[in-house]
Parts: structure tokens; sequence; C-alpha cells
């Protein structure tokens, strides 16, 4: 299998970062770091198993009606997810609420099966899916490593920041917690990344 | 095969449809059960954590040994049949019958919650609109005056984080412990007031900065909920004081709490509760002081 399937997901052709897709999610999910690490792994399993499903099925699937049936196969890895973090892991799928569901939105996932999956065998599709599912996760995960430290000190919610630093009239910057920031983080992540890789950049 | 052909492209599609909706339909009902569980501990950790009760490990035991008593009551402060824990699983439901003007028929949830030490406390739910979706929460209040608030809970649906969603944080809901929610004879809730409370208000907190319309939305659903236990809620209260009314231990004063109306029972169950002067003595009967001064009546 060749290598760049699962390289070029991680920093060349970065889910968020260079083909810009799943920003809304990005955005809202950001604020603490338990919440994005969940998110991105639930993200891997449904890009990775649809992948593998959608490359399955791919040589009996209607070609008029694949992208409902891409929706279809999405759809039930999406909530099989939410239906599991409810029985199990209840307090992260209050605070992840909608968002999960709305994993069958990401762009992600419909825009792996429709580029990749339908036109490759299963495993590579796989590999495929988990690694750009991968891609995501490592944006959130930096994304949200800035929002909860300069947001709210903490990291997974344990306090970092030390109080003689509030005392001495340091303050968490509420900006932080708001969508918009991570947008402006996600611009600035994008700008350094072009920065080192020059042949990202337009003419 | 022709994949593109109409029989092929609707028999596919139909199998497809019938295989996941069995799928999905054979996990949502084995994950049913630990769902609701979940969903029942949440409610009842609140409830907990309304009287003040916090970092339980066993949620459901802790619920059965606090919460000895619950019921519902209607607007009219009768008591009527029902489960009060599933009416509570379901607050929106009487939110329904209240947002349509129909007050008279919601039936709401009450729990008596006995500490160790025998004082007791009275939870009340409340559940209406915040900015972005509902807010619900409990406040209780202790049973002994019906008037000072014991502890507050709250949570939001999708309040803004760092802003509104911060009356769910311990720090905001540790605010109303104390507050009471009568001046004199005169219901007033308690207030959320906006740019901080001031030190000696004993009905207002300190509203949430950036978080104004979640805090007003607060104080108006508190207000409006406890206006419909007014009635049940009046009507212990009258209870209490008519029990302190009762000279026989006159030095209760306003933190006794009883049960029975009147007689010599109604003193006894005060001075067992009330923790104030009068009530100190531990040999049987009403107390040290009722002895001394009043002893012919404790008999």
């Amino acid at each position: 299998m060749d290598k760049e399937i699962y390289k070029k997901p991680l920093f060349l052709t970065n889910p968020v970062t260079v083909l810009v897709l799943g920003i809304c999610s990005s955005l809202a999910v950001t604020v603490q770091m338990k919440g994005a690490c969940i998110m991105g792994l639930s993200v891997m399993i449904v890009t990775g198993f649809s992948s593998l499903f959608a490359s399955l099925l791919r040589n009996g699937i209607p070609n008029r009606i694949r992208i409902i049936v891409q929706l279809v196969i999405v759809a039930l890895f999406v909530i099989l997810i939410d239906q599991f973090l409810k029985a199990y892991m209840y307090d992260l799928s209050k605070s992840l609420s909608v968002y999960v569901g709305l994993i069958i939105t990401n762009c992600i996932i419909m825009g792996r099966i429709e580029a990749f999956a339908l036109g490759n065998k299963p495993w590579p599709s796989f590999v495929d899916g988990i690694a750009n599912g991968f891609g995501y996760a490592m944006i959130l995960i930096v994304l949200s490593f800035f929002r909860e430290l300069l947001g709210s000190g903490t990291i997974f919610s344990i306090k970092v920041i030390p109080q003689s630093w509030y005392d001495a009239g340091y303050m968490n910057n509420g900006l932080m917690i708001l969508p918009p920031m991570a947008l402006i983080l996600i611009g600035v992540i994008v700008w350094i990344q072009r920065s080192i890789q020059k042949d990202l950049q337009e003419k | 095969m022709n994949t593109n052909s109409n029989t092929y492209t609707v028999i596919y599609a139909t199998v497809l449809v019938v295989v996941v909706a069995a799928v999905l339909a054979y996990v949502s009902f084995t994950l049913a059960p630990a769902q609701e569980a979940n969903r029942q501990n949440e409610v009842r950790t609140q409830l907990l954590a309304s009287v003040g009760i916090q970092d339980v490990k066993n949620a459901k035991e802790a619920y059965d040994k606090y919460f000895t008593e619950s019921f519902l009551v209607n607007s009219l402060g009768e008591k009527v049949d029902g489960d009060a824990f599933a009416v509570a699983m379901n607050l929106k439901g009487q939110n329904d019958k209240i947002r349509v003007g129909r007050p008279e028929n919601a039936t709401l949830p009450v729990f008596i919650c006995t500490f160790d030490d025998g004082s007791k406390a009275q939870v009340f739910a409340a559940y209406g609109a915040g900015l972005w979706g509902p807010i619900w929460g409990y406040i209780s209040v202790d049973a002994a005056d019906m008037n000072t608030v014991k502890g507050a809970v709250f949570d939001h649906k999708g309040e803004t984080p760092g802003l509104g969603a911060e009356i769910a944080q311990p720090w905001f809901r540790e605010n109303f412990v104390g507050k009471k929610i009568f001046e004199g004879e005169e219901f007033t809730s308690v207030k959320v007031v906006k740019g901080g409370a001031a030190a000696d208000d004993t009905h207002g907190v300190d509203a949430i900065t950036g978080g104004t319309i979640t805090s007003r939305a607060l104080e108006n659903t508190l207000a409006k909920w406890l206006g419909i236990y007014l009635p049940y809620i009046q009507a212990q209260k009258s209870q209490v004081s008519s029990c302190c009314a009762h000279e026989c231990c006159g030095h209760c004063g306003d933190a006794c709490a009883c049960e029975g109306e009147g007689e010599g029972d109604a003193c006894g169950n005060c001075c067992e509760a009330a923790d104030s002067a009068c009530c100190h003595s531990a040999e049987g009967g009403c107390c040290g002081k009722c002895k001394t001064e009043n002893s012919e009546e404790v008999k």
C-alpha cells in the first residue's frame, strides 16, 4: 500500500487546514480538550468505517443514488457512536451535545468516500479514512489545547495556571472560549503551515 | 448486472434502508436501559447537589438514603397522586402546561431530604427558556422555616460556554445558599442582580458577567415556578410558624421545624430538629428552657 495514503492527510492534504473541511465542528467542540479528543476519535471511527463499508459496496451501489447511500452508511455509524456515548459516557455526550449527530454533515467524511473509497479497495480506503480523521483530530487537539489553556487556564480540566498569576493580575482570555477565536487560531495554523510548506501557497 | 436500472436501484435502496434500520433498532433497544439509568442518575445527582450533597459515588444509594419523601403538588398547594421522580425526569411536560397559560393543570414535584442530623429540606424544581434553549434546576429551602435557601443547582441545554453556561458552575449556585425567598410574609423569590448583589442583600445573587439574558431568564423561571409552588410553600410555612407561635418553646423562634400542628407533639419535633438555645436539652420532652419556664404547657 502506498505510504502517501496515510502520510498526506496529516500534513500536505490536511482536511482542516488545507482542504478546509469540517470547520464548523472545529469551532464548536474545541473549548475543552476532553471534548475535542472524543470528537476527534469519533470522527476517526466514522471516517474509517464508513469508507471501509462504502468501498466494500462500491461495485454494487447504483450510481444515481450513490450520495444517498453514502449518507445512510455515514449516518449509521454516527448514530451508533451517539447511542454508545449516551449509554457509557453520558457526561461527554452531553457536553458534545448536537455535534456528535452533526458528524453526519462533516464534509471530510463524504469527501473521502466520494473521492477515495468509491474507487479503491477496502483496506486502503479504511486507512485513508482513519488518516483523514486523524488529521482532523490533530487540529482539534491543537486548537483545544490553546483555547482551554488561555481561555480557562486548565488542561483536561486540571488547573495549570497557578493561582499566584491570577493574584498578580493575570486574566483568562474570554474570547478564547468563543467560536470566533477558534477560526482565528485555525487561520494562524494555516499561516504557519504555508510558511513551512511553500508549495501550498497560491501563486 | 446493470446497476443503473430502475428496478435494481429501488431494490437496492429498500434493502439497504431495511438492514440499517434493523441494526439501529437493535442497538437502540439494547442500550436503552443504560441510557435511561444515566438520565435518572443525572437527575438524582442534581437533586443531591441542590441540598448541598456533592461528589457522591453512587447517586442512587445516596438518593435513596437522603430523599425520604417525594410527592406532587398542584398550583393550589394540594398534594396529588403521581410519581414525583418521573415528573422530575420530564419537567418540560409540566412547563408546556405552564407556558400555554394553564398552570392550574401542572403538577410539580417536591422532594424532601432528611439530613444525617434529622433536619430537613424541601426541594422544588424549575424549568424555563434560557437564551438558546431550555434551562432548569432545583432549589431547596430549609424545612425549618420554608424561607432560607439551602442550595440550588442549575443546568442548561445550550447556553453560551463561559457566559450563560456558567449557571451550571458551582461558584454560581453557591451564591444561592442562605438567601431568603420571603421578605416577612411577602414572596420575593431570588433575584439575579446585574453588576453584583449588595453584600447584605438577602434576596439577590450576582448575575453572570456577559450572561445577562441567561441570568434574567433564570430569575424569571425561578419566580414563575416558585410562584406555582407558592400556595404549598405558604401552607408549609404557616404550619411551621403556627408551631412556633405555640408558646411551648417560644425560644425556638423561626428556626423550628415541626410537622404536627399545635399540641405538645409539635413542640417535641421542634425541639428535636431546631438547633437553637431552647432545644439543647437531651432529656425527653421539650427542652431546658421550656421545662423551667413553661413546664406546665410542655406536659
